[in-house]
């Protein structure tokens, strides 16, 4: 089954053609890979389909409904949500609090029932407390609750913003190169979480430049060049692709 | 959620304690500045809330301190005796105007202190949305010389509005009547009672607000005023939740403006001046941002010292040098949100270190 799909997507930047007549779909409980030499468009496919940019032409289906149109906080109360490729974690807040924000879109005490703390927000903070808990635990960070989310080392900031955007409980994870700036072990533990995550139920997409990592955990991946898609296979089929062999050596010439 | 608690029962006790220290020394006349005081910290703490917590700079609050202020006034002062219309007979019928004399033994039929309360209150909220929802979508700069206009704009309307009494404003506004027998007015014989309501108020404004900045919304805000996209990706509406913040904070300046129109009996084009802003923001700078406790002590200082003329004529100068001074040496704050966490921490690793073997 599908649930995400892109169909004949086209995105312009002045006088560049950043992503051209661009089309692949994402299985539900699988990993999809993208990857492409710098420059290829792989960020901004990423932000047209997590909703911070909007396609010029064609159509992102999520689980059955379009949401090219809609803003990325709506696509992520529908179920999408995302990391950043460089950490976007909330300063001055915790650990917990980093995770505990991302229950936003399961929980619902506005700003009357907040003023007023109205019994009902007791539960539900303590409901919100305790799936946070349950999160860390999984993850390993509970050691980490309370400490200020960006004092932690590198890799376990990655750790916490999956952490947050598990939280949400998407159905579709977009990962924005997880492993950049991880060492060999770190990766190496990036990638079982990935796998973790995906055998939790969660689709998982993710845009990465460690190849290894890639053929690793990959159901599928997709290749993008200059924009357009070159070639879309299994991991090891790729791997034998002459036209990505050449987009990628072309690259690593100069 | 204990600390909580005992921080508003120790600024309660303070409240009590500087109201016997007048007692005592026989000063009681300082309360009518003092109570003065808790009106404009009421500005201070929604304010507060705005620019420290949700992140967002408004240099227009006096507007809306204004709005609350001559809304009220106006109405409690405006004599429709000679207005037959059915509008009129029918709020008459329906006890929403009241009969009363005024200062020459006059009779007077006005509008009653609450309805005009209430009229100011949604007025404010009508403006803050209109003015709200395309302004917050700036940021920086941009947003601080929009929320400016918005300030200057009320000045200029208050001051060539002829029914809003231009640069004379409005005089002869009478008490606000509250159940218990109270009555907001300056009436000496009533300082006390006043004293204690109008801290009363503040203290019920701060509990609402150290509640919301605990809960679900008050993270949220915390999230989107640290990465306002990260924020936007885990699902939170930042738009919608800036612009319900500017309106909250502009309700608490809106009611503090109407609470001390009535205690003055009156108010003036001055108190919608942009100066008045200038203030709100430096009290809030020097509180130290996201400190509500922190924004509420420094009113309760400096607010009091400029209303007893401590300043002279440099009132509004002292204001203006602060914001720079805090801008520049301590763009934090001087009573920094984690001031006394961090001090504790210093003591508990000295601690530490001296058990150590």
């Amino acid at each position: 089954m599908t649930l995400l799909s892109i169909r004949g997507v086209s995105k312009r930047f002045g006088g560049l053609q950043a992503v051209n007549d661009l089309s692949f779909d994402v299985a539900a409980g699988s990993i999809k890979a993208l990857i492409g030499p710098n420059g290829a468009g792989k960020t901004t496919i990423f932000n047209l389909i997590s909703g911070s940019l909007h396609p010029d032409r064609g159509e992102i289906v999520f689980g059955g409904a379009e949401i090219q149109a809609m803003s990325s906080c709506e696509v992520a109360v529908r179920g999408m949500v995302r990391t950043f490729q460089h950490i976007r974690l909330f300063p001055k807040m915790t650990v917990l609090e980093n995770i505990m924000a991302g229950r936003h879109v399961h929980s619902r005490a506005g700003f009357i029932a907040g003023m007023l703390s109205l019994p009902f927000t007791w539960k539900e903070e303590r409901r919100i407390r305790e799936r946070s808990f349950g999160i860390m635990e999984m993850l390993g960070i509970v050691p980490h609750a309370e400490t200020e989310a960006v004092s932690l080392a590198y890799g376990q900031q990655r750790v916490v913003e999956i952490g947050r955007a598990l939280a949400c409980e998407p159905k579709l994870l977009l990962l924005d190169e997880p492993a950049a700036g991880l060492n060999m072990r770190e990766t190496n533990e990036m990638g079982r979480l990935i796998s973790r995550i995906r055998d939790m139920g969660v689709t998982v997409l993710l845009v990465e430049h460690d190849m290894s990592l890639v053929m690793k955990i990959s159901d599928e991946v997709v290749v993008v060049s200059y924009g357009e898609k070159i070639a879309e296979d299994r991991p090891l089929s790729i791997q034998k692709n002459r036209e990505v062999i050449r987009v990628y050596l072309g690259d690593d010439e100069c | 959620m204990e600390r909580k608690h005992f921080a508003v029962a120790g600024f309660t006790g303070l409240i009590v304690a500087i109201q016997l220290a007048t007692r005592i020394t026989g000063t009681e006349y300082f309360l009518t500045q003092l109570t003065m005081t808790a009106y404009y910290s009421l500005v201070i703490v929604g304010l507060c809330m705005l620019i420290g917590y949700a992140g967002q700079i408004s240099l227009g609050h006096a507007g809306f301190f204004a709005i609350g202020g001559y809304v009220t006034a106006f109405l409690t002062t405006w004599d429709l005796k000679s207005n037959h219309g059915a509008f009129v007979s029918l709020l008459e019928r329906s006890g929403a105007l009241v009969s009363r004399q005024d200062v020459y033994g006059g009779n007077l039929l006005t509008v009653h202190p609450w309805l005009a309360c209430v009229s100011a209150i949604l007025l404010t909220v009508v403006v803050a949305y209109l003015v709200g929802g395309p302004v917050l979508k700036l940021k920086g700069h941009y947003l601080a010389m929009a929320t400016l206009g918005i300030g200057i704009i009320v000045y200029r309307i208050v001051l060539g509005t002829e029914f809003l009494g231009a640069s004379d404003g409005i005089s002869e506004v009478p008490g606000f009547p509250l159940p218990g027998g109270l009555v907001v007015t300056g009436d000496s014989s009533l300082r006390i009672s006043n004293y204690y309501l109008a801290w009363g108020v503040v203290i019920l404004g701060m509990v609402l607000l150290l509640n919301l900045i605990h809960s679900r919304v008050g993270r949220a805000l915390a999230a989107l005023h640290g990465a306002e996209d990260a924020a936007e990706a885990m699902g939170i509406p930042t738009a919608r939740y800036k612009l319900h913040t500017f309106v909250l904070s502009a309700v608490f300046a809106s009611l503090a403006g109407v609470l001390l129109t009535h205690f003055n009996g009156g108010i003036g084009p001055s108190e919608a001046g942009v100066m008045k802003s200038v203030r709100y923001v430096a009290i809030v700078a020097i509180g130290g941002m996201a400190n509500l406790w922190g924004a509420l002590s420094m009113s309760l200082v400096l607010n009091y010292l400029s209303l007893r003329g401590y300043f002279g004529t440099y009132d509004d100068a002292v204001f203006g040098a602060i914001l720079i001074l805090i801008m520049l040496f301590a763009p934090d704050g001087l009573l920094r949100r984690h001031l006394f966490s961090d001090m504790k921490r210093l003591f508990s690793r000295d601690h530490a270190g001296e058990e150590a073997p």
